[in-house]
């Protein structure tokens, strides 16, 4: 039996898979422990499962359990990263490269960083949302201390070329940051084959718990130190203060453990699964992949319906497909998706898309309600769009002069 | 965002979708939004010309819940009134009767708009000057 509302948002956040919440219970009530008690069983057993968890985590990446700093998530980890190495290597230089496509929690770090004398240079990305290596690196200068460029994008799945990033970066003597929320526990991510000097990442985005996250930091070739954004007790080798959340981190444990156990199967399955849905709905006239599908995530599709307003069309069936657009009608600029802009794509493309995020609880069931349920919404919008009509008259609507307002 | 059930109501029985022939002298044909804002909406009214009475009204709408939810609502008050009394409907007439939350009222504002736009349309068709309005203030 289908059971609905289906839920295709997956980029946003993942239901916890109930191994994890299994391994986790006990950390709330019986060992309840601070890991940092140093003398009583409470605090020897709540160490022991952190460290166990920091190396379940550390094994996912290819890292070392001593290169993992907890912190409460992917917008901690990337305030950190940024803000951390600004400060520390200040006397290197002020010069940090970003890409227009990033997460809000990174471009808005850069933002404050340039109110206290810092430089950001923001790449523009190709259409495919491949940011130009070329530019890359002909933004590096003398003063560059940072490249923070994501792993992969949350709106469009695009996977950027991150060891030909690290390779340009070595080559300067620059550090590369990645904001790799997207990619880690869905394709290999590995520090030491990729290049990465910070990576930040997040548990509930595999499956996981919300409210817990680490940030890898390199400690050798080369040795890199961030400076501390919060003061206090000294934990996580003085870069992040606080008591740690034990419970959280072991279930981060376990739900990067499940992730690397049945990413292959889960890729698999997912991605066939991604493959029926976008190929069914580009049946539908004037439908649109965004971004590249060659260098792209596995669970992931981003299709702009042309002549729909998306989030006219996410209300014919939202309460029973829980999905995201990229038509921002409901905030006060009006403005859509920037990251779909900085593809190049026009407003109205941009206000028609919407965003599938596949995972791995997604069944072939809830996957051809979708395609029925959003064809029909689509077609049923058509009939009644003054733009749709005006294109099967052939009318072009860019020499029309709207009336905005 | 939770829509009220009345807009829920009119996007999933839409009143009056539809095309009215704009080449007619009857018909006054109102679009007005653009696609880059995310909404567009064409209102058309037919007059008759003896009563002055406006006998029918087709909508078409690209646009959010809100949108559709306005311009079918203006359909429905439209058909049966007199191009005065249209003239008096209100944005704010549409933010009451649909209970639009703040984000939505541009959306009233457009169905106010479309309403004064398709007046205008079938009034110089009709060899009368077109009444100037105050800008809308939203945007």
């Amino acid at each position: 039996m289908l059971k609905l509302p289906i839920y295709l948002d997956n980029n946003a956040t993942t239901p916890m898979d109930p191994r994890v919440l299994e391994v986790m219970t006990p950390y709330f009530l019986e060992h309840f422990g601070n890991a940092a008690s140093r003398n009583h069983p409470f605090g020897w057993q709540a160490e022991e499962a952190v460290d166990y968890a920091r190396e379940q985590v550390a094994k996912l990446i290819g890292a070392d359990p001593k290169e993992i700093i907890f912190t409460s998530g992917a917008t901690e980890g990337d305030n950190l990263a940024i803000k951390g190495i600004y400060e520390m290597y200040a006397s290197k230089g002020n010069h940090v490269i970003t890409a227009t496509t990033e997460h809000k929690a990174v471009l808005d770090t850069c933002k404050h960083i340039e109110k206290t004398g810092g430089e950001v240079t923001y790449l523009q990305v190709k259409p495919d949302g491949l940011i130009d290596l070329k530019e890359l690196e002909a933004a590096i200068r003398p003063t560059t201390i940072l490249i923070a460029i994501m792993y992969a994008n949350n709106e469009i799945g695009t996977i950027q070329p991150i060891r030909e990033i690290s390779a340009i970066a070595k080559k300067h003597g620059v550090l590369l940051f990645s904001d790799a929320v997207q990619a880690v526990g869905k394709i290999p991510v590995d520090v030491n084959k990729d290049g990465i000097d910070l990576m930040a990442f997040t548990a509930h985005k595999m499956y996981g718990p919300k409210g817990v996250g680490a940030l890898y930091v390199r400690r050798k070739n080369p040795r890199v130190k961030v400076t501390a954004q919060m003061d206090g007790g000294g934990h996580e080798r003085g870069m992040r203060s606080g008591t740690l959340n034990v419970p959280g981190i072991v279930g981060f444990g376990k739900a990067c453990e499940l992730c690397m156990q049945d990413m292959e199967e889960d890729t698999q399955r997912i991605s066939k699964l991604r493959n029926k849905l976008e190929t069914e709905l580009m049946k539908l006239e004037e439908a649109y992949i965004n971004g590249s599908t060659e260098h792209r995530l596995p669970h992931v599709t981003n299709i702009s319906f042309k002549h729909v307003e998306g989030e006219g069309l996410l209300m014919g069936f939202n309460k029973n497909i829980a999905l995201s657009s990229g038509s921002a009608c409901t905030s006060a600029s009006l403005e859509p998706s920037y990251v779909l802009k900085a593809l190049g794509l026009g407003d109205d493309l941009a206000h028609s898309s919407l965003r599938f995020g596949l995972g791995r609880f997604t069944n072939e069931e809830q996957i051809d309600y979708t395609i029925k349920a959003i064809s029909e919404t689509v077609l049923k919008l058509r009939d009644m769009s003054p733009l749709w009509e005006m294109y099967k008259e052939g009318i072009d609507l860019s020499k029309i002069e709207w009336a905005a307002h | 965002m939770a829509y009220s059930e009345k807009v829920i109501d009119h996007y999933q029985n839409p009143k009056n979708v539809g095309t009215l022939d704009k080449g007619s002298k009857n018909v006054g044909t109102g679009l007005v939004g653009a696609p880059e804002c995310g909404d567009v909406m064409r209102l058309q009214i037919e007059v008759d010309d003896a009563t002055g009475m406006i006998t029918d009204a087709k909508f078409k709408t690209f646009g959010c819940g809100s949108a559709i939810a306005s311009s079918s609502l203006a359909t429905e008050w439209l058909k049966g009134k007199s191009i005065d009394q249209a003239l008096a409907v209100d944005n704010m007439d549409f933010v009451e009767e649909l209970n639009l939350p703040p984000v939505k009222i541009h959306c009233s504002v457009l169905a106010e708009d479309a309403i004064k736009a398709a007046i205008n349309d079938y009034r110089v068709k009709n060899g009368m000057d077109a009444i100037k309005f105050e800008d809308s203030v939203v945007h």
